[in-house]
């Protein structure tokens, strides 16, 4: 039975960065149930011999040669920036690991 | 207009400023636009006017203003994508279709509302509220792109921009009885055209006319460098096909599981009466069945969002656009969360989560992994299709425009808008949406749909343009001659 | 009780995997044009792609492409007739689409190998090193962190961020795990990085100068009983920023293993940083809870099928390996086994081979390098390429030599001067006026006189006590100011004593 539980949704949530309401993980969750079931559909047609496609045309090695075209310039880079300091732009402190 | 340009009998700012005026007089209760770029546009009217008076030659398009849905990158100008999380953002930068705009100096009034991020079909998930159908104002003009539709519907602007990822052109065309037209997927630059769902997505030109259309169809599409994705080949002749329609032994053919069954009576009658007057005009109508096309609803409703959690990851507040939270020391991490939970509306959210869930690990395969198997076989079923046909047809949508606030409540029921639309946009191939006429039943416009293969969209064309003569003919007036006054002068 | 080396080998073997990032020295960025000069100003390389502006879209570099199949084909990999790239999805603020464009389950290269030679008691053995893919990415940008103590992550109020690397173009090389290594793990795992670092230097594909990142190493390690099959559990380490530091990395974490199992605690699947100033690891990320980056084909590139006429062209640009290269060398030059390990240890090599190719007698470069120059440079604590010298310094000294303009003695002196900044060779002995004492008359006087002052010692030379001619000789020496050829001494000096 295709359905997500509350804290299935909260895993979610945190993944894609979102927080949530405990309103909204609960609601989302039960909507999910009938929107699972509707698009769980793909199964029933998607069988081993089905190549998917991840391209809808046969495009093939498309490159662009090795030179340098004009930047920005750091104030049309940094133009839309919620903070900046020394033409960087100013994040609050990240708690994560150094990737 | 064009012509009238070109003979000098009006100027490029005049007519710009007739619009202009026309947007201050209707758009309060259409709310077509997000914003009017009253300087930006007279600047763009006026250098058009000086080249025309230095003799220099000009595109056919040049001085004509039009309507650009919000979700295309212009230079300078706010682009919000319809969301709370691009408020104020001005790109440093010009979308490809844009520069091509700018190219054929066409005049470019304003943005126009959207459904969020282009997840929609009635603009009703726009965060900065509705627009409303000029035909009926406490109805839905159609999504996402209802801005786009609604403008040509209310006279505001003759030519407009949409985009289209599952019949967001094609459907608020319907509904507002105007012409929309999807390129073949790759017919269209997609740089500057902030992603929805990157496979699906495709820009096209909207309309009142099919040769407006088309005219405005060469003017933006062609080979892009900056888009891997684009088509490396010439722009298909779509106005000469529009300025033809002769259809005379061309293959018709009507997808059995789209041919109106269960749609709504007067969507029903416009479409069979449209086939008659098609198959007057010398067409040979024939019926194919594309079984798999009941899956394409599903198979769509999990790509589109897995694509889309992925594009819409960037707007983390780190960069640009809205940031909250920044304060007593919060985190990066609270910072992100917090501006994506108040920067993103509801429907968008719901996308996310989905679209999250279809890619994680365990049930990629089961979701992700199989709706696009279900792509290959929608692909097969056209082809197979189009053995038989030149091209294939449709009513563009199951009903007529439905009343803000109908279907919101209902994902579900929203989604279904689409079915007809959607299998265009899995298999990449070109789709057009023409008025065929009116309901009789609530007296709302009815859209038409055409189908052609990839890199054949002059065949939309063709037959669109067919279409079109025939219920002229029919009607002795335009379907927009219909249109309920608003405001000020038509 | 910290254990021993030998206590952890003697109970434990060790399992390897290696993974290194190289950054392509292209000219422009990966997936948009923007440059890729080191050191610029901030955000002045950057443009609407690889800040990942709404609406931007990658294109792929096509330099990038062709450096990654030849470092494909160096190290004996296929090059994959179908590759695409996919989208790996997580959140940090140095990465600005939220997903890197990288590879997943379709790599551009599979399955190769590097053998790579190391000194075992038993003398010199070969392992193989298998290589089970390399695969295209893009480098994220770098943050500063601003506010803590020590400028890193941990208690900085808020960071910087400058996104001028953010899209260069790296290439990944993964190993398979390398069992069998046993107690020489860190020596295979530094030989291994050296020479994956020389056949990349030889490509000409990229920098790979490790201290500034355009080479980085994450060693995975983990230890399971001696003849036991299961493996056990691996730690990543990263950090690791010179070929020494791998080998201390490996075999630090071979010993903090075989502390836990010993304990019969369990070793935690997890990242750690490398510490150079203890040759320890600190714990980072913890790996347990490991993000799903959810891996999906990229929608807005294309896939790659590079056909068999351009790997065949590119295959054919291929320089001689590294390990040919040596060989021939050391054939050419007559280097006994044990010389040539010197030099390859000592990462002198190319630099010897410098110094040959502008004249040098490949004997006497490598002793200047391997000798005196080296010296001076363990004295100094930094290695010899920091020194001031060049090949062409050393090419010129040893001309001199040669032609008699200077001693080894006064050589070693210009050497002195050159290494501490006085300039090059010529100037050096100019300034300093060194010139070797030519000229016999003036070597028959200094002679003369010594033989004067010391008379007993002459007397001890006449009559056959010849290694009492050492301390005449050094008189002379010292009376020459050093600057006579002390072999010509001795000469005149027999034969003026009667025993030449």
């Amino acid at each position: 039975m295709s359905s997500l539980s509350r804290d299935e949704v909260a895993n979610l949530a945190r993944l894609a960065r979102i927080q949530m309401s405990e309103e909204e993980l609960v609601s989302l969750a039960s909507e999910f149930t009938v929107i699972l079931e509707a698009v769980a559909r793909v199964q029933e047609v998607a069988s081993a011999d089905v190549v998917p496609t991840s391209h809808p045309l046969p495009l093939r090695n498309v490159f662009r040669p090795d030179v340098t075209t004009p930047s920005l310039t750091p104030e049309e880079a940094l133009s839309g920036a919620p903070a900046s300091e020394e033409q960087r732009f100013r994040v609050p402190q990240i708690l994560g690991e150094e990737a | 207009m064009a012509s009238a340009l070109a003979k000098g009998e009006i100027t490029s700012v005049a007519l710009t400023q007739l619009h202009l005026n026309r947007i201050a007089s209707v758009d309060r209760d259409v709310h077509a636009f997000l914003h009017i770029d009253t300087e930006g546009a007279l600047a763009q009217a006026s250098a058009v006017d000086a080249k025309r008076a230095k003799g220099e030659k000009l595109s056919p398009l040049a001085g004509i203003p039009l309507a650009l849905k919000d979700v295309l990158a212009q230079k300078g100008v706010p682009t919000t994508c319809g969301s709370k999380i691009l408020e104020g953002w001005r790109p440093p930068y010009d979308s490809t279709v844009v520069a091509n705009l700018k190219k054929n100096d066409i005049v470019i009034l304003g943005k126009t509302n959207m459904d969020e991020f282009a997840m929609g079909s009635s603009t009703e998930n726009s965060a900065y509220g509705p627009t409303h159908n000029p035909w009926d104002l406490s109805r839905i003009p159609g999504g996402s792109g209802g801005g786009s539709a609604a403008s040509l519907a209310a006279f505001e602007a003759p030519l407009a921009i949409g985009t289209d990822t599952g019949g967001s052109i094609r459907q608020p065309a319907a509904v507002t009885g105007t012409v929309g037209v999807k390129p073949t997927y790759g017919g269209v630059s997609r740089y500057g055209l902030v992603a929805f769902s990157s496979s699906l997505d495709q820009a096209g030109p909207c309309a009142r006319t099919v040769l407006d259309t088309a005219l405005l169809h060469e003017a933006i599409a062609g080979h892009d460098p900056r888009d891997a994705t684009s088509i490396n080949a010439p722009v298909p002749q779509v106005v000469a096909a529009a300025k033809s329609g002769d259809v005379k032994g061309m293959k018709i053919g009507v997808v059995k599981e789209l041919n109106g069954d269960g749609y709504q009576p007067g969507v029903r009658a416009r479409f069979e009466e449209s086939l008659e007057l098609l198959a007057k005009a010398g067409a040979e109508i024939v019926e194919v069945s594309c079984p798999n096309f009941e899956y394409a609803l599903a198979a769509y409703y999990l790509i589109a969002p897995s694509e889309c959690s992925s594009n819409l990851a960037r707007f983390d507040a780190m960069r640009y656009g809205l940031r909250v939270g920044d304060i007593n020391g919060a985190s990066a991490e609270e910072v992100m969360n917090l501006t994506r939970e108040v920067g993103f509306g509801r429907e968008v959210k719901r996308r996310i989560i989905l679209g999250t869930y279809a890619l994680s690990s365990g049930y990629y395969d089961a979701y992700y992994g199989s709706a696009q198997k279900v792509r290959t076989l929608i692909t097969q079923d056209f082809t197979t299709a189009f053995a038989k046909a030149d091209v294939l047809v449709s009513p563009t949508c199951p009903t007529t425009a439905f009343k803000i606030g109908e279907k919101s409540n209902d994902p579900l029921a929203m989604y279904l808008n689409d079915i007809a639309t959607i299998p265009v946009n899995m298999a990449g191939i070109g789709g057009m949406s023409l008025p065929s006429g009116i309901a009789d039943e609530d007296g709302l416009p009815v859209g038409f749909q055409i189908m052609s293969p990839v890199m054949k969209d002059e065949r939309m064309y063709l037959v669109g343009a067919a279409l079109e003569a025939a219920l002229l003919s029919k009607w002795g007036a335009p379907i927009l001659s219909k249109v309920p006054a608003l405001g000020g002068l038509a | 009780m910290s254990l021993t080396y030998e206590d952890v080998i003697a109970k434990y073997e060790p399992v390897l995997g290696l993974e290194v990032h190289v950054e392509l020295n292209t000219n422009s960025k990966m997936f948009c044009g923007c440059s890729t000069i080191f050191g610029a100003e901030p955000n002045t390389q950057t443009c609407p792609v690889c800040l990942a502006l709404p609406g931007a879209l990658p294109v792929v570099n096509e330099k990038a492409i062709e450096s990654t199949i030849k470092i494909g084909l160096a190290l004996n990999c296929s090059i994959a007739p179908f590759s695409r790239f996919a989208r790996k999805n997580y959140f940090y603020p140095d990465m600005p689409k939220n997903f890197q464009i990288s590879q997943y389950d379709e790599p551009i290269c599979v399955n190769g190998y590097v053998d790579v030679e190391i000194e075992t008691d038993e003398g010199p053995k070969k392992f193989r090193v298998e290589v089970e893919r390399v695969h295209m990415e893009e480098d994220t940008g770098k943050s500063l962190h601003v506010g803590g103590a020590t400028g890193r992550i941990h208690g900085a109020e808020y960071s910087l961020l400058d996104y001028n690397r953010a899209g260069i173009p790296l290439v990944e090389i993964v190993t398979k795990i390398v069992p069998g290594t046993g107690k020489y793990a860190p020596e295979v795992a530094k030989a291994y990085v050296a020479e994956l670092r020389d056949i990349l230097r030889s490509l000409g594909v990229s920098d790979v100068k490790m201290e500034q990142g355009s080479l980085r190493c994450d060693a995975n390690v983990s230890l399971r009983l001696i003849g036991a099959e299961k493996l056990g559990t691996r730690s990543e380490t990263k950090n690791v920023n010179s070929l020494r530091s791998v080998e201390r990395a490996v075999r630090g974490e071979m010993i903090r293993h075989a502390e836990l199992l010993n304990k019969g605690e369990r070793v935690v699947q997890e990242t750690r940083h490398f510490q150079e100033e203890s040759g320890l690891t600190r714990s980072g990320r913890s790996k347990e809870q490991a993000e799903d980056y959810r891996y999906f084909p990229e929608p807005d590139l294309v896939p790659v099928e590079p056909d068999a006429k351009w790997i065949e062209e590119l295959r054919a640009q291929l320089p001689e390996r590294p390990s040919v290269h040596r060989k021939r060398l050391q054939e050419e030059w007559s280097v006994p086994d044990k010389e040539m390990a010197a030099m390859i240890n000592a990462d002198l090599l190319d630099t010897v081979e410098a110094t040959v190719i502008l004249g040098s007698d490949p004997t006497k470069a490598r002793s200047w390098w391997l000798g005196e120059i080296s010296r001076i440079a363990n004295e100094q604590n930094i290695s010899v390429k920091e020194l001031a010298i060049t090949p062409t310094d050393v090419a010129e000294i040893v001309a001199l030599v040669a032609k008699g303009e200077l001693t080894d003695k006064l050589a070693r002196q210009v050497v002195e001067g050159v290494i501490a900044g006085e300039g090059k060779p010529a100037a050096v002995i100019s300034a300093r006026g060194i010139k070797v004492v030519n000229d016999d008359s003036a070597l028959m006087a200094a002679i003369e006189k010594a033989c004067a002052e010391q008379p007993e010692t002459a007397e001890k030379v006449r009559n056959g006590h010849l290694p009492a001619a050492g301390a005449l000789i050094g008189a002379i020496m010292k009376e020459t100011k050093g600057q006579a050829d002390a072999a010509r001494v001795r000469e005149l000096l027999l034969s003026f004593l009667g025993q030449a």
